[in-house]
């Protein structure tokens, strides 16, 4: 995610994300290796805080054996994405391996080799395609050259195709018969490094499998609870109720009396702020079976002070908050007068929305296991961010980074919580109390009750129609507890960042805009879901502009197609108090153009049949949102079932990611997408009352099941040249609105707050 | 602390617990078979989904006393010798999967599903596996694999 939700410590290396053109100095490096094979490391080259830049060890091994098996290391984190498939899957494109043939192995987490490997803010594609390009066509020039040389003809008669490198007159090589001549090879010179066309590749815009597919299938992928060592005693923690609150006395008498119960340590938090990357203050109780363990924290007995947050109430916050947004607030982005713009105003539409309080929910709890021996810590987790769990778990333990070592399982699902490395460090601070390795276990209640949770909001948004019933002016009153409260509890007010994603960066030909902030604080962990702040801000934004269409008479999808003007790049100039993020990119790299808004706009309208299924009185609605620079439009159809359900019988995405990298997993993350979104918008819930989390489990916390999911979810990708975007976290802002601008279809009633009541 | 002979994939386990022990913690963590997920420990999400004589059950939920001395215990690891139960390679022809911690339950309640009812129709599927969730999403995938896997299995 931004580094700028992150702690300030994470905060200062601004450009850690920062990949782009590889170095030709350190740029490669060869060795054997002792099993006889031949291995290739390639140096993305980041720049440091300060632009300067960094050499780092290579970075991307690409191991040839004489096996024919390509080994490739895949650095980021698979949560589901499929990236652990999408990234290697392009190296070996471009490299002409034999894609049966590839392996892939799991890189630890270590920013000296591999740069940034924190898998989140949809930007692992976006931020890898060309280095891994790069990568392959290295070790493909190099192939070429040992073949052409062991066969003395020119190397540009030759190409590399399933793991062969083939000569214009027939003769073929295989890429394990040229390691030897492969050691004798110069690193290429980077002006012969020369990538493939587009249209020449063979996995890149095809529907690609993904790497561990059979492992789950058959029950043998590895994630976080599934790695077993010798002797590991399992822990289950029984954390403060409120955050804050500090343990007074506990009695672990009975806790101990239980079967298979070793220890019960006390781990202690740093109170408020709790941060993003601390442990919370907890008793621990250790067992030698997981059920033990859990037994035994039912039977501790635990005498807390609850401190501050002991009378918080999520319910009269927000009522609080929506108060908050009928005042003068502090203003974001200003174009025009909107006074001015309202004064004049024929018409005025006021509305106000609110949204709740998300758990990420992931089917597999937080859980991470340490083994702490001789000052070296080891670390088995499903963690989006190695680095970060590494640094917080050094810090946590007093020693250097060195001895510390992060391996990455695959993640049962992530969602942004699994960037926090705060269970990790719990792991880590029992290892070393124990002198032995520890699972910590999260239970699902463990879950909910002490999640890094989607921020609950209120917005107003205050529109203006002149004489002619033109769409004069816009002002949004937006307010939320801001991630960085959890770190800095005196950040009241949502950060550039937290606005640049659907608020500040309202695309739409408006002469007057106003976005003011609200102040509001955190009483709890506040953290980065799917889409962040999208979700509640395109919620309101297309919901409203649903709206405005009606009050104009105008169909939606035409207005917003006027609304985005000429097809150009806007750049917001002159209009922000602040920064405007654009996800980290600047803004000439990855520009806003609405060209391509329009184009995702008239290509769902067409897809869906738009104007035919609502003349023939279709519950259907529609929204378009550019989230981490993919650009999203989606309609969504509602009926109402047999006992008066919802059901969502048809939806239509249409996708500009630029390039498709892997289409099958581009609609994976838009089906998946749609049905995370059901649940936010229909289901889910988080509520506090006296500081606690009023959800438990499942039951009160809900998520969809499969009789409430999308019937049918069409996903159409756009065809693009434009460099490529991510897709995992661009599916959900987008449909909730949509959803909405159905339901309100079907029932006559607008939807102004979160989940949906039919 | 009892103990007891659990019949998993057609081997016998012997182990010793306490019979308040839930099956899926003795399978994992006793048994050693990883393939079995925790997800909410109150047969609330269908995670830990194993088969007993042929029945999908909540092992989570299911204490050991319960098992019974001949009762045979399927989890995703036993399914087939080679990954190649059909409903496991329609999984993988579907490319199901996200994350995939949620699957091994989702196949088991599947092949639950097929066993009594050969050739279920959309709702029927939805009734059958509305005890697992899937957080990332793959509930349509999982419903054509249960079609594909139908077919094959005729």
């Amino acid at each position: 995610m931004f580094t700028k939700f992150l702690s300030r410590k994470q905060q200062d290396p601004e450009n850690l994300s920062k990949v782009y053109i590889p170095s030709r100095r350190e740029f490669l490096k060869i060795g054997s290796l002792a099993t006889g094979g031949f291995l290739l490391g390639v140096n993305f080259q980041c720049s440091g805080p300060k632009g300067d830049p960094i050499s780092f060890a290579p970075n991307a091994y690409l191991i040839l054996d004489s096996d024919n098996q390509v080994t490739l290391i895949a650095h980021r984190s698979e949560m589901g994405t499929g990236i652990r498939t999408s990234l290697p899957m392009i190296i070996a494109d471009e490299l002409g391996a034999d894609w049966a043939k590839v392996k892939i192995i799991q890189a630890e987490g270590d920013n000296e080799k591999y740069g940034d490997q924190n898998t989140d803010g949809s930007y692992s594609v976006r931020m890898f395609f060309e280095p891994m390009r790069q990568a392959g066509a290295i070790a493909r020039l190099m192939l070429i050259n040992a073949a052409a040389g062991k066969w003395e003809v020119d190397p540009s008669e030759c190409r590399t195709e399933k793991g062969q490198v083939i000569h214009s007159d027939g003769k073929t090589a295989d890429f394990g018969e040229l390691i030897e001549e492969l050691k004798n090879q110069e690193i290429p010179k980077s002006e012969d490094v020369k990538l493939k066309n587009l249209k020449d590749y063979k996995l890149i815009g095809k529907d690609v499998p993904i790497y561990d597919a059979k492992d789950i299938a058959i029950g043998k992928a590895v994630f976080g609870a599934d790695v077993d060592i010798p002797g590991m005693q399992i822990a289950v923690i029984r954390r403060s109720p409120v955050i804050g609150a500090k343990v007074v006395s506990f009695s672990d008498e009975k806790a101990l009396a239980i079967s298979g119960v070793s220890r019960v340590i006390k781990i202690d938090g740093q109170g408020i702020p709790t941060g993003l990357d601390k442990a919370l203050e907890g008793i621990a109780v250790l067992a030698d079976n997981t059920w033990a363990a859990i037994q035994g924290r039912k039977a501790l007995e635990v005498e807390w002070d609850l401190g501050p947050n002991q009378t918080y109430d999520s319910a009269r916050q927000l009522e609080e908050m929506v108060k908050s947004t009928l005042t003068n607030g502090q203003i974001r982005r200003e174009k025009g007068d909107f006074s001015n713009a309202q004064r004049k105003a024929k018409t005025v539409l006021e509305r106000s929305f609110v949204a709740p309080y998300y758990a990420h929910a992931t089917m597999e709890p937080p859980v991470a296991i340490a083994n702490w021996k001789a000052d070296f810590c080891e670390i088995w987790a499903p963690t989006q961010h190695p680095q970060w769990a590494r640094t917080a778990v050094a810090t946590a333990l007093g020693i250097p980074e060195e001895q510390v070592r992060v391996n990455v399982t695959l993640l049962g699902g992530g969602f942004g919580r699994k960037s926090k490395p705060d269970f990790v460090v719990e792991a880590a601070l029992l290892s070393k109390a124990t002198e032995g390795p520890v699972r910590v276990q999260w239970t699902r209640e463990d879950d909910i009750h002490h999640d890094f949770y989607h921020s609950l909001s209120a917005q107003r948004i205050k529109v203006t129609l002149d004489d002619e019933g033109k769409f004069s002016g816009w002002n949004h009153h937006t307010v939320f507890p801001a991630i960085g409260a959890t770190s800095t509890p005196d950040e009241l007010h949502p950060s550039d960042g937290e606005l640049g994603l659907g608020c500040i960066d309202f695309p739409f030909e408006v002469p007057n805009i106003r976005i003011e902030t609200h102040e509001s604080r955190a009483h709890t962990r506040i953290g980065w879901l799917r889409s962040v702040s999208n979700i509640h801000h395109s919620f309101a934004v297309n919901g409203m502009l649903d709206e405005i269409a009606e009050a104009r008479n105008m169909d939606p999808v035409d207005m917003l197609l006027d609304l985005l003007g000429e097809d150009r790049n806007i750049s917001f100039e002159g209009e922000m108090k602040g920064t405007f993020g654009n996800y980290g990119e600047p803004i000439e790299k990855f520009p806003w153009n609405t060209g391509r808004l329009k184009n995702v706009i008239r290509r769902v309208a067409q897809e869906a049949n738009w104007k035919e299924s609502l003349a023939q009185g279709k519950n259907i609605g529609f929204a378009a949102h550019k989230s981490f620079l993919t650009y999203v439009a989606c309609i969504v159809e509602v009926d109402k079932g047999a006992n008066g359900e919802l059901l969502i019988p048809n939806v239509h995405y249409v996708v500009d990611c630029g390039v498709p990298v892997n289409t099958d997993r581009i609609r994976s993350q838009f089906e998946g997408g749609a049905q995370f979104a059901t649940s936010l918008a229909t289901t889910s819930a988080i509520s506090f009352e006296n500081g606690q989390v009023q959800q438990n489990n499942f039951d009160g916390y809900q998520v969809i099941r499969m009789s409430q999911s999308p019937r049918n979810i069409h996903v159409h990708i756009m065809d693009s040249t434009e460099k490529p975007t991510g897709v995992g976290e661009p599916p959900v802002p987008p449909f909730i609105p949509a959803l909405c601008n159905a339901v309100y279809k079907m029932t006559g009633k607008r939807i102004y707050e979160l989940p949906i009541k039919i | 602390m009892e103990k007891y002979s659990l019949r998993i994939n057609n081997k016998v386990h012997e182990i010793s617990a306490e019979s308040e022990m839930p099956l899926l913690w003795a399978i994992r963590d006793l048994v050693g078979l990883k393939g079995t997920k925790f997800g909410c420990g109150q047969g609330l999400c269908g995670a830990c989904t194993v088969l007993l004589d042929g029945s999908p059950i909540r092992s989570c939920s299911f204490q050991l006393s319960e098992v019974g001395d001949n009762a045979t215990i399927t989890t995703i690891e036993g399914l087939s010798d080679k990954g190649d139960h059909p409903v496991q390679q329609a999984w993988i022809k579907h490319v199901v999967p996200q994350c995939g911690y949620c699957q091994s339950g989702q196949i088991l309640s599947a092949v639950a599903l097929l066993g009594s009812n050969p050739t279920p129709s959309d709702e029927q599927i939805d009734t059958a596996m509305n005890g697992n969730i899937c957080r990332c999403g793959t509930y349509n995938r999982i419903k054509e694999a249960i079609h594909t896997a139908s077919i094959s299995l005729k």
